[in-house]
C-alpha cells in the first residue's frame, strides 16, 4: 500500500511537540501545494494565450497518473513509462485545441470555456470505459521509507514532487525569458494583433500552449499518484484546487500559479491538521471565493482589468 | 506594381466598412490614404495585413494573389503594418520588442536591423533594457517603427504614425518617413494629419465610408478644393 499522509493528531497530541508538528503540515502543504502549482501553471499558460479557462485541465493529471499506472502495470519502467505518459497526455492538449477549439476559432470565450467542460466530462467518462472505476495506486519512484526532517517525515516521492516542481519552475522561466518563441508567446497573449503583425503564427502559439499545459498537468499527475492515488476522476478535484491556485496567484501570473499553489497546498493542509480535516476541500473553494470578492486580479494578476 | 487591390469588400458583422475599393501602389512610391474618422482607413491597412476579414475582391503583391493568404505569410512576403496606436509589448523590454519583430528574419538580419533601428532612434538604444510601456508616447512610436522596420517590410503600412504626437515629434517622425522613402522602401500611409501627409506623399486616396472617392498626386490634393474643406480646414 502507498503511504497516505494522516493527521498526525492521531498518534497522540503529547507525542510531538508543536514546532514538529507545525513542521509536518508544512512539508505535507508544500508537496500537495507543488501540485497545485503545476496544474494551474498549466491552466495560466492557456489562459495567457487564448483568455479561455481550460477546464479539462484536471482531465490531463488524470490522464498522466492513469496511462503511467498501465504502462508500468505492463512491466515497463518508469523510465519509458513516464515519458511516454506525459507524451500521450501532450496528443490529447494538442487534439482537444485542434478537433474543438480551432474549429470554433471566432466563437466567444464563454464559448470555448464551456467547450472544455465538454471535452473534460467526455475524457473522464473515456477513461472510466478505458480502465475502470477503482482507486489504482503507483508505485513510488524510490521506495517508501519515510526521511527524518526536523523532527518531521517527509517521503521520498515528496522530494520528487518538490524537486521536479523546482525544476520545471526553472525551466519555464528559461523559455519565456531566453527563447524567442517563449517571447513571442508572451507577445501573443500581451497584444494579439500587434503579434500577428509581426508574422507570429498565433494559431501555433494557442496549439503548442494546449500541449505545454497537457504535459505539465500530466506530470502532475504522475508525481501524486504514489502520493494519494489516482482514479479516472481524480482530474475533477486536482482540477478545481489548480484552479483556485491561479485564482489565488492571478490568472495568467506564472509566479502567480507558483505562489497562490504552494500557498494553497499549506492552508489546505494547515486547517486540515488544525481546525478539521472534514474542511480541507472547502478551504480552497473558500480562499477563491474570497480571493474574487475581494482581490480579482489575485496576488500577482494584472491590476484593473482590461475591459474599456 | 507592388500593391494591387480591386473591389476590396470588408463587413464588420452586417455593416459593411469597405465598399469596393480599388487602389494601387508601385514599387518605391510613397502613397497616402486621408479621410475622416470612420472612413475605413484602418480596416484597409488591417485588410491589407490579413488581420481583417475581406468579403470581397482581390489583393495583389508583387502580382501573386494573397487575398486569403494568413497574417504570417504577408509578414514573410514584406508586408509589414506599423499599428495604430503603437501596440506595442508592454511588459518586455524595449529590445525584445525590436527582436520580435524579427520573428520570421534570421538571426543575422535581426542583428543587422537592430543597428539600423538604433542608428535612427538613438533614444531606443539607450532605453532597450527597460518595458516598453515605460516609454513615452513619441518613444513609443519609434518603437513601433523600429519593430516593423525589423521586419524587412518591401511594402511599409504606416497607420495614424503622428497620432497623438506632439508637433515637435510630428516632424521627427515625418523627417523619418521621408528618410525611409529616400532609402526606396514603398510605403502606405495612412494619417488624420492630412496635410503633412499629403506633402510627403507622391500620390494619395480620399477615402469616404469605405470608397475611395479622389485620387491624385499629393500636390494635387493639396491644391483640390474639396480636399481643402474636408481635411484641411481652409
Amino acid at each position: 500500500m502507498p503511504k497516505q499522509y494522516s493527521a498526525p493528531g492521531s498518534q497522540g497530541k503529547g507525542e510531538r511537540d508543536m514546532s514538529a508538528q507545525f513542521m509536518q503540515y508544512l512539508l505535507t502543504g508544500l508537496t500537495v501545494g507543488a501540485i497545485y502549482a503545476l496544474v494551474a501553471l498549466g491552466f495560466s499558460i492557456i489562459f495567457n494565450a487564448s483568455h479561455v479557462i481550460n477546464f479539462a485541465q484536471g482531465e490531463f493529471v488524470m490522464i498522466g497518473g492513469m496511462v503511467t499506472m498501465s504502462l508500468a502495470g505492463t512491466g515497463l519502467p518508469y523510465l519509458l513509462a513516464i515519458p511516454l505518459a506525459v507524451v500521450a497526455a501532450a496528443l490529447v492538449g494538442l487534439a482537444l485545441e485542434k478537433f474543438a477549439v480551432e474549429p470554433a476559432r471566432g466563437a466567444s470565450v464563454v464559448t470555448l470555456i464551456i467547450i472544455t467542460i465538454g471535452a473534460s466530462i467526455f475524457l473522464r467518462g473515456l477513461a472510466m470505459l478505458v480502465w475502470d472505476k477503482k482507486l489504482h495506486a503507483l508505485k513510488p519512484f524510490t521506495g517508501d521509507t519515510p526521511i527524518a526532517v526536523a523532527g518531521a517525515t517527509i517521503l521520498p516521492q515528496s522530494l520528487w514532487v518538490l524537486g521536479v516542481t523546482l525544476v520545471i519552475v526553472l525551466a519555464l522561466t528559461w523559455f519565456f525569458s531566453r527563447t524567442l518563441f517563449g517571447k513571442a508567446i508572451l507577445a501573443t497573449s500581451h497584444n494579439r494583433l500587434a503579434a500577428e503583425l509581426v508574422g507570429i503564427n498565433v494559431r501555433m502559439v494557442l496549439f503548442f500552449s494546449f500541449g505545454l499545459s497537457a504535459a505539465l498537468g500530466a506530470i502532475a499527475g504522475i508525481l501524486i499518484a504514489p502520493i494519494t492515488l489516482t482514479s479516472y476522476d481524480v482530474g475533477v478535484m486536482l482540477g478545481l484546487k489548480g484552479f483556485a491556485a491561479a485564482i489565488l496567484g492571478g490568472l495568467g501570473s506564472g509566479i502567480g500559479a507558483v505562489i497562490g499553489g504552494l500557498a494553497l497546498g499549506v492552508a489546505e493542509i494547515m486547517s486540515a491538521g488544525y481546525l478539521s480535516s472534514a474542511y480541507k476541500d472547502a478551504i480552497a473553494f473558500v480562499i477563491m471565493l474570497a480571493v474574487l470578492f475581494f482581490m480579482p486580479s489575485g496576488l500577482f494578476g494584472k491590476r484593473g482589468g482590461e475591459r474599456i | 506594381m507592388m500593391l494591387e487591390v480591386e473591389g476590396l469588400g470588408s463587413h464588420y458583422g452586417r455593416i459593411p466598412a469597405l465598399k469596393g475599393i480599388d487602389l494601387h501602389v508601385g514599387a518605391g512610391e510613397l502613397v497616402a490614404l486621408v479621410g475622416a474618422n470612420g472612413a475605413g482607413k484602418t480596416t484597409l491597412l488591417r485588410a491589407l495585413s490579413g488581420v481583417q476579414p475581406v468579403s470581397a475582391g482581390r489583393v495583389r503583391f508583387e502580382g501573386a494573389d494573397i487575398t486569403t493568404a494568413v497574417p504570417d505569410k504577408r509578414v514573410r512576403l514584406g508586408i509589414v503594418q506599423v499599428p495604430e496606436g503603437r501596440q506595442v509589448f508592454g511588459p518586455l523590454s524595449v529590445e525584445d520588442n525590436l527582436r520580435l519583430g524579427a520573428y520570421l528574419r534570421s538571426e543575422a538580419e535581426a542583428a543587422q536591423g537592430l543597428e539600423r533601428v538604433y542608428a535612427m532612434f538613438p533614444v531606443l538604444k539607450q532605453k532597450r533594457r527597460e518595458p516598453a510601456g515605460a516609454l513615452s508616447g513619441g518613444q513609443q512610436q519609434m518603437l513601433a517603427m523600429g519593430r516593423g522596420l525589423m521586419a524587412l517590410p518591401k511594402l511599409l503600412l504606416l497607420d495614424e504614425p503622428s497620432m497623438g504626437l506632439a508637433p515637435k515629434l510630428v516632424e521627427e517622425i515625418f523627417a523619418c518617413v521621408r528618410a525611409l522613402k529616400a532609402d526606396s522602401t514603398t510605403i502606405f500611409l495612412v494619417d488624420q494629419n492630412a496635410r503633412a501627409a499629403l506633402a510627403v506623399a507622391d500620390r494619395a486616396y480620399v477615402l469616404e465610408t469605405g470608397r475611395v472617392v479622389l485620387a491624385g498626386s499629393g500636390a494635387e490634393l493639396l491644391e483640390d478644393e474639396q480636399v481643402k474643406e474636408a481635411y484641411l480646414g481652409l
